[in-house]
């Protein structure tokens, strides 16, 4: 076999681009720029954690279904942490937007990490909505039906029916989660690859 | 090397400095663990909302005459789900933005017929009923010409319905099989059978709970508690919970949209609103891209406080 | 354990909520008091010095 051979596989070039993009020193860096040094940065991991914990208490939800939650005491706990994490994760991931804006984070190439950040924002809402209207409660009974007003208006509806529960529990436990999940993966790797963005130059020049 | 001149809001300066140790591994440990134990505390401290889901039994028990009315409504085509439009049915064109008629076009593909699904197909599934069997063939038997004057002569006396001893009485005449089948819906209804009956009206699995919600928000009886828990849409509601916790509070520019003119007042708001929100989560998505907006955090300086140290280094 | 979870939500918020109304504005407590901990916390997040800083001066 040659060399060339092996060079023109999609596998070998595959794995040359990869690594190029992301060595091991990039992807798991030991040090920061000296910059890199406010509360504000700690927002973006912070967001992680909690959907980790999100996801998390999801999954030991999904272990005995939909409705376990309201017949069980230890249910009820699962799903208050379920909610509380929910709730942390939005306030996380909105400071982290606001940090992120007044930084101007899209500079040097990171327009991608903005707007990955930004889908995530959007596909979270919508996880977030199909998790209310799949409470199988007073309150997924009034959200839903009010809801469907919304979405009927713009012609989703004729798809997208909120008051079907097995198509809403599906939204909220299959696709949308999976997509803030890949879509948070490949913003945390575009930030990696890109590195933290620099701060603005300023005439006092610090950034010598 | 490019000669394009540097753009401070696009482009991003080289870095010389110095880099310093910063373990991200532990950095996300933390983090995992100071949130993980404030959500046990929340979790503990507060819980989590649960109010019951009403049924078709419990809001027929508490409030037959809305129950009846509501039912009525559904056979007279006066109700929300009658006069919906698409997807449902093609009683109305459904709102529009400007020329796009958007729920129009998208047809009807979840079908709803209120007299059949919610009055006429559940009764037919009702046994051994012999007053019921004859009113459902007088009323199958009559051409839709007749249906109609007999629903709307009951129509006319709707406004003094009573219940006594268990019965809906309305003063009508030329009524036809009319009131048997607003008592029989109701006995139905009050028995919890209603609530079966919608549901499993597809057959014996179901995981679509359509047409019963839409039954139970032609009512008046889901509004009024939703108003007490202060849900409505001109409360704000979109961003509330049942109790006093927290709700989704990131949907506060949503409906604020719908508080203020002219969506306020407009017949086609949701689909305003929508547009609205679409086009400025559009803008937020392109931000890095539009001169002016991208600018806002270098003229604002907030960076300044974020990067302290590196200026005063 | 299961002592514990029945011990859950010492302070449950089942009752009617509160709400603050400002002109157009009609907000309940609950989420009012999330928006101003944002707020404060990302204003906190600006202005309180990130710590381990002198420590990696002096690693430089
Ligand atoms: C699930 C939601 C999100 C997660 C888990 C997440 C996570 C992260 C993490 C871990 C970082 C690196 C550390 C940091 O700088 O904080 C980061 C950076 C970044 N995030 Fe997010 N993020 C999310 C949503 C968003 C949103 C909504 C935006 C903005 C619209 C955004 C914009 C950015 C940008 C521009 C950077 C690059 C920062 C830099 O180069 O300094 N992210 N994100």
């Amino acid at each position: 076999m040659s060399t060339t051979e092996i060079e023109r596989q999609w596998t070998t070039r595959l794995r040359k681009r990869a690594a190029g993009k992301l060595p091991p020193e990039k992807l798991l860096p030991d040090t920061q720029p000296a910059y890199v040094s406010s509360w504000i940065y700690v927002f973006g991991v912070t967001t992680l954690a909690a959907l980790s914990l999100v996801i998390l208490t999801g999954f030991i939800l999904s272990i005995r279904g939909p409705q376990w939650w309201h017949s069980s005491s230890i249910g009820h706990f699962v799903n208050s942490m379920h909610l509380w994490s929910v709730e942390i994760f939005f306030f996380a991931m909105i400071v982290h937007l606001w940090g992120k804006f007044f930084m101007a984070a899209w500079r040097g190439g990171r327009t991608a990490t903005w707007m990955t950040g930004v889908v995530t924002f959007l596909a979270s809402v919508g996880a977030a909505f199909t998790g209310y209207v799949s409470q199988t409660n007073f309150d997924s009974q009034w959200i839903s039906t009010q809801a469907k007003d919304g979405i009927n208006a713009t012609g989703a509806g004729s798809i997208f029916n909120v008051l079907n529960l097995g198509q809403m529990l599906m939204w909220h436990i299959v696709l949308l989660p999976l997509a803030a999940v890949l879509l948070t993966a490949v913003h945390v790797l575009l930030v990696r690859i890109k590195g933290v963005v620099p701060p603005f130059e300023e005439k006092t020049g610090a950034t010598k | 090397m490019s000669t394009k001149p540097f753009r401070p809001d696009v482009d991003a300066p080289e870095y010389k400095g110095k880099y310093a140790p910063y373990d991200i591994i532990r950095e996300g440990t933390i983090a995992v663990i100071v949130v993980g134990l404030l959500v046990v505390l929340l979790a503990t401290l507060f819980g989590s909302p649960d109010e019951r889901a009403i049924t078709i039994k419990t809001w027929s028990n508490a409030n037959p005459i809305d129950f009846a009315t509501t039912a009525l409504g559904e056979m007279n085509g006066s109700t929300i789900t009658a006069q919906y439009g698409g997807p449902y049915n093609t009683a109305a064109p459904g709102q529009n933005l400007g020329p796009l008629k958007l729920a129009q076009w998208a047809g009807v593909t979840i079908p709803v017929n209120t007299v059949r699904d919610f009055v006429i197909n559940p009764l037919s599934s009702v046994p051994n009923d012999p007053d019921l069997k004859l009113a459902l063939a007088q009323w199958k038997g009559a051409n839709s010409a007749q249906q109609t004057s007999w629903v709307s002569n009951y129509s006319k006396g709707a406004a003094k319905m009573t219940w006594s001893h268990g019965l809906i009485n309305v003063p009508a005449t030329n009524v036809g099989p009319v009131p048997t089948i607003i008592n029989k819906l109701t006995q139905m209804a009050r028995s919890g059978a209603l609530d079966q009956a919608l549901v499993t009206g597809s057959g014996f699995y179901t995981t679509n709970y359509t047409k019963p919600l839409l039954f139970v928000a032609d009512g008046t009886y889901l509004a009024n508690l939703a108003q007490k828990q202060h849900l409505l849409g001109s409360q704000w509601g979109m961003m509330n919970e049942t109790g006093s916790y927290p709700g989704q509070a990131w949907l506060w520019l949503y409906t604020f949209w719908y508080q203020v003119t002219p969506f306020s007042t407009s017949s086609n708001a949701d689909v305003q609103v929508s547009a609205l929100m679409g086009l400025l989560s559009l803008l937020l998505l392109l931000l890095p891209l539009i001169p002016g907006l991208r600018s806002i955090p270098r003229k604002v300086k907030v960076y300044r406080l974020i990067w302290r140290e590196h200026y005063s280094a | 354990m299961a002592f514990l979870w029945s011990l859950a939500a010492f302070i449950p918020l089942d009752n009617y909520g509160h709400y603050i109304h400002w002109g157009v504005i009609n907000i309940s407590v609950a989420n009012f008091i999330v928006v101003v901990l944002m707020i404060m916390t990302f204003v906190a997040a600006l202005l309180l010095p990130f710590p381990g800083r002198n420590r990696r001066k002096g690693n430089q």
